[in-house]
């Protein structure tokens, strides 16, 4: 026990000492959250909008008004006729256009529907689509509203729940930088600081010591969690804080999901210095072996349903995905255990299997 | 066995794959002694030291460490034997007193044991006031003599030293080689490989490899006579070219 903590003072010491792995480790998952938080958030919050409304009714202004009163659109100008929305998208602020048509109120209150028309700048179709999606969300609200008034209550909580997912899409950067993160710190760390050690002839000397190589790897495996966890709460922090982020469910079914994918990550990185023979390697195959797919394959940039089948299968392999799902399930949706039990097994799983590979392999090499 | 050996091995071979990296080696290391281990580089030397140090798995033959069946025992070889590496192992980032504590610490012993050690090495090396500087910015030499120490710190019976003096001044070899002979005095078994020839004439007696076996094996001034040349440097030179293998 007492050289096992010799052990784990020593890694602090080199952690602590060495300012280019303080700066990936405390600098990184900050810069990244603050990067992702803002600037997904920013582009969609404030965007400037332009409205022409042909009925100038009580409904049109009211919906107006809500428009308005979101944090998401600025309406700069108020358009008079159909040939201006041309001229207001090519002087290149405008980003939406949204169009009542005449007898708007007369249709609506008639024939119990009336349609609003929106004209987004395409040219970048993702905000065009984000922009579109919340001004419905909108509409849709206040129409939830005007009905709440005629009809039993029981169906006006239903269409809210619905409503809601669609703003909360913004907030996956966190669980996609956690995953980031947590696989950068656990793996690339981890398998640095051992190779090192292999590079620079210390690892001989520790081998020929009388220390057990099991606590070897949980020497290296036990400061790298404790600062993974560190980071957890500190992403989770400044994302609660800073970027108004729920925590929707359990914190702690989360911060023990975060350990449980740490854990795998620290697995990754054994297996990984078991294979590289120098830093570089070893710092390569995270990249490239393991950052990329992280973020790929994990659902957090890009749709893992739009890739073609031999993709997604591929994406199962990755952990990160499962973790993906996990956090947004509980931290985003707010569910509980019972509906990530499933991920949770698999990333067990992987854990076991990939641990026990790398600690065989890591005595092989004793041998 | 006889208690005055320290290490003895049989037949000692290992293969990777079909190449023979040692090939069946055996000799007896005298408690106390100053053994050289000298060999051209790729002879196997480094192969062979491994082996005895644990470091890799004998493909055949047997050897007693400090009493131990390699096979049966290699815990209790570990805690009896101290090993320096040809490339510096001690932590660059750490402090003197760090690294001390660190390698007292995995071979077990008490902070007790570590402080009363610790300050008689320091004050031996006159290393005091660099207690607390990191080892990066101690000078080459110092280093090394601080990796001896440290290698040395838990009294070990045999120290296996890995070319230990590469790339240092002759002045601080000299200081270093001071040292193992102390180690030597006090019955600590040294079993050193080297590429000095000077150095090789420092031990009490020499082994020779040659393409994974051992050729010559006997004082310097016998081996010297033996071959009929001058110096261990001709001994060492005339066994070297007979090697079919290179690195």
């Amino acid at each position: 026990m007492k050289q096992l903590l010799f052990f784990i003072k020593k890694e602090f010491f080199h952690v602590l000492r060495d300012s280019r792995t303080l700066v990936i480790l405390f600098g990184m998952p900050i810069a990244q959250v603050v990067i992702f938080g803002f600037a997904l958030t920013n582009e969609v919050k404030n965007s400037s909008i332009a409205i022409l409304d042909q009925a100038n009714d009580q409904t049109s202004s009211a919906i107006i008004d809500e428009i308005s009163a979101s944090r998401y659109f600025d309406v700069t100008s108020y358009l008079k006729t159909n040939a201006e929305i041309e001229q207001v998208f090519r002087k290149g602020k405008t980003r939406m256009v949204i169009v009542f048509p005449p007898q708007f109120e007369y249709e609506l209150n008639h024939t119990n529907s009336a349609t609003i028309q929106m004209i987004a700048d395409a040219t970048d179709p993702n905000i065009a689509n984000t922009l579109v999606s919340y001004a419905s969300v909108i509409v849709m609200d206040y129409q939830s509203q005007q009905t709440l008034q005629t009809l039993p209550l029981s169906i006006k909580t239903e269409t809210k729940m619905l409503y809601n997912p669609q703003l909360k899409g913004s907030y996956s950067f966190v669980p996609g930088v956690m995953a980031m993160v947590l696989m950068l710190v656990g793996a690339m760390m981890t398998s640095i600081s051992i190779v090192r050690e292999k590079e620079i002839g210390t690892m001989e000397v520790i081998l020929v010591s009388p220390i057990v190589p099991m606590r070897v790897i949980v020497a290296k495996m036990i400061p790298y969690l404790l600062l993974s966890m560190v980071n957890v709460v500190s992403i989770l922090l400044i994302s609660y804080y800073a970027l108004d982020v729920p925590i929707a469910g359990n914190l702690f079914l989360l911060l023990a999901e975060c350990f449980l994918f740490t854990l795998t990550a620290l697995a990754l990185g054994l297996f990984i210095s078991s294979v590289a023979e120098t830093q570089q390697t070893a710092m390569l195959i995270s990249l490239m072996g393991l950052f990329l797919p992280t973020v790929m394959f994990s659902g957090f940039m890009f749709p893992i349903e739009n890739m073609p089948i031999p993709l997604q299968v591929l994406s199962n392999l990755i952990p990160a995905k499962w973790f993906f799902y996990i956090v947004k399930d509980v931290m985003i949706m707010g569910n509980g255990f019972k509906q990530v039990w499933q991920e949770t097994l698999i990333l067990t799983i992987m854990l076991v299997v990939l641990l026990t590979i790398s600690i065989k392999k890591f005595k092989v090499r004793l041998e | 066995m006889n208690d005055k050996i320290s290490i003895e091995a049989h037949d000692l071979t290992k293969r990777f794959g079909d190449f023979t990296a040692v090939d069946a080696i055996s000799f007896n290391v005298r408690k106390g002694e100053i053994f050289g281990f000298l060999g051209a580089n790729g002879a196997g030397k480094t192969t062979a030291m491994r082996m005895l140090t644990g470091l890799s798995k004998p493909t055949s033959g047997s050897a007693v460490v400090a009493g131990f069946n390699l096979d049966l025992n290699p815990d209790k070889i570990k805690k009896t034997i101290g090993y320096m590496s040809q490339r510096f192992s001690l932590y660059e980032d750490l402090k003197v007193k760090e690294n001390i504590r660190f390698y007292g610490g995995i071979y077990g012993l008490t902070d007790q044991q570590i402080k009363e050690k610790s300050e008689f090495m320091l004050q031996k090396l006159k290393l005091e006031s660099n207690a607390n500087s990191l080892v990066k910015s101690l000078p080459l030499g110092w280093r090394q003599k601080l990796a001896f120490s440290v290698a040395m710190l838990h009294d070990p019976s045999i120290i296996f030293l890995d070319e230990p003096t590469g790339g240092v001044d002759p002045v601080t070899r000299r200081e270093f080689w001071n040292m193992i002979y102390e180690a030597a005095n006090k019955g600590t078994t040294v079993f050193v490989t080297t590429h000095y020839m000077d150095e090789a004439e420092y031990c009490d007696r020499v082994s020779i490899m040659v393409d994974g076996r051992i050729e010559a094996l006997d004082t310097p001034v016998k081996l010297v006579e033996t071959y009929e040349v001058k110096t261990m440097a001709d001994v060492f030179v005339k066994l070297a070219r007979k090697a079919t293998r290179s690195e």
